[in-house]
């Protein structure tokens, strides 16, 4: 009620304000469009009114996607595309020359796959935790308990919070005097210098992530779970069909597409993770925690040693790893539909 | 399996208190612990003073030692609660502390000098919220400045991503024109392209546009948003047609027709794509950390960032400023969080 009643009166104090603006600049804008108009044709105008977002969209996204191509197959330490050396497929060969795959140490670009095994570990154990974690909260959000909005706010918040703001907050509790080693002294065990050991570095990037991001697929599975009709619920029940069953029957299937686009999307960010990592160990201890996306920005940015060619390289590879893995999970899902 | 039945499947829960619900219950409130607990120990800690954060173990609210200034000695001394031999328990002030014995005296007596062991003294405390890492933060964190920026950015960005999508998707959804579905699909499928995916690229094109080190570097850039287009479109597919021929029959133009009948009637999605907005420009980090190098021209989170790898790491200050950048969203979400829950809930995009 007051959040209502405070944006009214807000919004018209903004509105006495804005008005006399808006106004003569709705005049401006209607002459000069007006006038555009009868030059071109009333049809045309859809042209005009989607032309600024394309501009943008064709100058920052799209170019620079055909133009990574360009960065991948040429060669040299220049940054100009025009002075770089064509090289055909010598850098996706430099990427992928390795003794034994399994070993990063026997690979010429070791990084990019210690990156690589590292971003593929965190994709599989987050993604799963996180879709568990967020379908059990959403299950118990969806029932009818008292203060729902106010624990589905709760989990949401993190969310908002910027991925520095995570990772500060996370390291704040787990540095060497902080909130766990208290508790952990407090139990009677000695402190543990978490950020520093390669696996709990690792357990804390998973943790931390989950934590962060829980709340935003725990609202889309809430949002499938209350559009299954209640009415299904009901004819269940009259035919006799149990508590579990109707969860079997009823419940997971058409909660199904949901949980696909839950995911794909976990997956998808998973696999790019970057920043709130970055923020949070800067991928170490050594490179315990170094992700695909950071090889590339440190290979392409960071290092003295500008290796465009091999970072473009990497990020197509990253992409069509992206691609081939959300593929994958739809086509499990239609086998799944089949059977 | 009936109690995980129940469990699983309970939308309107019956009259008494099922074993599920209290389990629900258990469940939600060591999720608002664990949710919130950060974020809290986080605030109280930014009021805690550098000697309270070397503390350990640590303590969850922020103290400050009492404290007296004695005629004699420069420095203000620390109060502590004394239990002397004879049992009587009195607030000493600390003047010399050799090994394990203490030298106090009575700020009452000031001559009578007790010897104390160290374990019988107890310093005396209070909870005092203590704003210094704020003040010290926000003039050695050149925090105006950041602050600043980000608000032009967050401002600016906005409103260019609201004109620049509506118009979009005002064309989108209200003509039949050659490379409709063309254009539609194009900007969907860019929600796969990741800015991590183009980085190289996307620098070389910052560069050529001379946007690197420039504020509509930040701005600019990032106001074609797909998930905009996509959320305004859904909604302008609502508005009937009609409304807009009246209007056309009418003689108003085009543009009138955008701007007069169709924005202010697409007022609950823009309202959504705003919260949106602040909230992707406010805490974006990747983007303005490729492109920035000048420290006058960073961002809160960028500015942060810097800040917290520097070797010497000032936790104290750093607390503060995390507070700081975290107060504005977590606000917005106070207010707005009705839009942002429903926004997300129908879109499916964050």
């Amino acid at each position: 009620m007051t959040v209502k009643s405070s944006q009214k009166s807000g919004d018209s104090i903004v509105e006495s304000i804005l008005n006399p603006i808006t106004k003569t600049l709705t005049n401006i804008l209607d002459v000069i469009f007006g006038n555009l108009q009868k030059l071109i044709g009333p049809t045309n105008m859809a042209y005009v009114f989607v032309l600024p977002n394309l501009l943008i969209f064709g100058v920052f996204i799209l170019f620079p996607m055909l133009l990574n191509f360009w960065y991948a197959f040429t060669g040299g330490v220049e940054f100009q595309p025009q002075n770089r050396p064509y090289v055909g497929l010598k850098n996706f060969q430099q990427l992928f020359e390795c003794e034994s795959f399994l070993d990063p140490n026997s690979c010429r670009e070791d990084i990019f796959w210690r990156g690589a095994y590292n971003t593929a570990g965190y994709v599989v154990v987050q993604v799963v935790l996180l879709v568990a974690i967020s379908l059990i909260t959403a299950v118990i959000l969806n029932r009818d308990l008292r203060g729902r909005g106010f624990f589905r706010s709760v989990f949401f918040y993190p969310v908002l919070l910027s991925p520095i703001v995570v990772a500060l907050i996370w390291k704040w509790i787990l540095q060497e005097n902080g909130l766990f080693n208290g508790v952990l002294t407090g139990m009677g065990f000695d402190r543990v210098q978490f950020l520093t050991n390669a696996t709990w570095a690792r357990f804390w990037v998973v943790i931390m992530s989950v934590w962060a991001y829980m709340g935003f697929y725990t609202l889309i599975l809430l949002a499938g779970l209350q559009a299954i009709p209640a009415q299904l619920y009901e004819a269940a029940k009259i035919d006799g069909a149990s508590d579990w069953q109707q969860f079997r029957q009823i419940t997971v299937p058409l909660l199904r597409p949901t949980l696909l686009v839950v995911m794909v999307l976990a997956l998808i960010r998973a696999v790019q993770v970057f920043d709130i990592i970055f923020a949070f160990t800067r991928g170490g201890p050594g490179t315990a925690t170094l992700s695909l996306v950071q090889y590339i920005y440190e290979i392409g940015f960071a290092s003295p040693a500008r290796r465009f060619g091999i970072a473009s390289t990497a990020s197509i590879v990253m992409a069509l790893v992206l691609v081939i893995a959300t593929l994958i999970q739809l086509r499990i899902n239609r086998d799944a539909d089949a059977a | 399996m009936t109690t995980a039945g129940k469990f699983l499947t309970n939308t309107r829960g019956g009259k008494r208190l099922h074993i599920t619900d209290i389990l629900s219950y258990i469940y939600l409130s060591l999720g608002t612990i664990v949710m919130f607990g950060p974020v809290l120990w986080l605030v109280m800690s930014s009021f805690k003073t550098s000697g309270e954060l070397s503390k350990f173990p640590p303590r969850f609210l922020p103290y400050k030692q009492e404290q007296v200034v004695l005629e004699g000695f420069d420095e203000p001394l620390d109060v502590y609660q004394v239990t002397l031999e004879d049992g009587t328990v009195k607030n000493l002030v600390q003047t010399k502390r050799i090994g394990l014995i203490a030298n106090m005296i009575d700020p009452e007596n000031p001559d009578e000098v007790f010897k104390v062991p160290i374990e019988d003294r107890v310093a005396l405390e209070s909870i005092n919220f203590n704003l210094d890492n704020y003040r010290e933060g926000i003039s050695s964190f050149n925090f105006s400045r950041y602050l600043r920026n980000s608000v032009i950015v967050t401002v600016l960005g906005t409103v260019l991503t609201l004109i620049v999508n509506s118009m979009a998707a005002f064309a989108l959804s209200k003509y039949k024109f050659t490379g409709r579905d063309f254009i539609f699909i194009l900007m969907i499928s860019a929600l796969m392209v990741p800015l991590s995916v183009i980085l190289v690229p996307v620098f070389l094109v910052m560069q050529k546009a001379q946007l690197l080190n420039t504020l509509s570097g930040l701005i600019i850039p990032a106001a074609a948003t797909p998930t905009g287009v996509f959320l305004l479109r859904q909604y302008m597919l609502t508005i009937p047609d009609e409304l807009l021929d009246a209007a056309r029959i009418d003689g108003a133009s085009e543009w009138r027709i955008y701007q007069q009948i169709v924005m202010p009637l697409s007022r609950p999605a823009l309202a959504v794509l705003t919260v949106f907005s602040v909230m992707w420009r406010w805490n974006d980090f990747l983007w303005p950390f490729l492109i920035l190098s000048r420290n006058e021209l960073f961002t809160l989170q960028v500015g942060l960032q810097t800040f917290q790898s520097d070797l010497t790491i000032q936790w104290n200050l750093i607390l503060a400023m995390t507070v700081l950048t975290l107060l504005p969203i977590t606000i917005v979400f106070a207010f707005l969080q009705k839009y942002i829950t429903t926004g997300i809930a129908t879109t499916g995009l964050k």
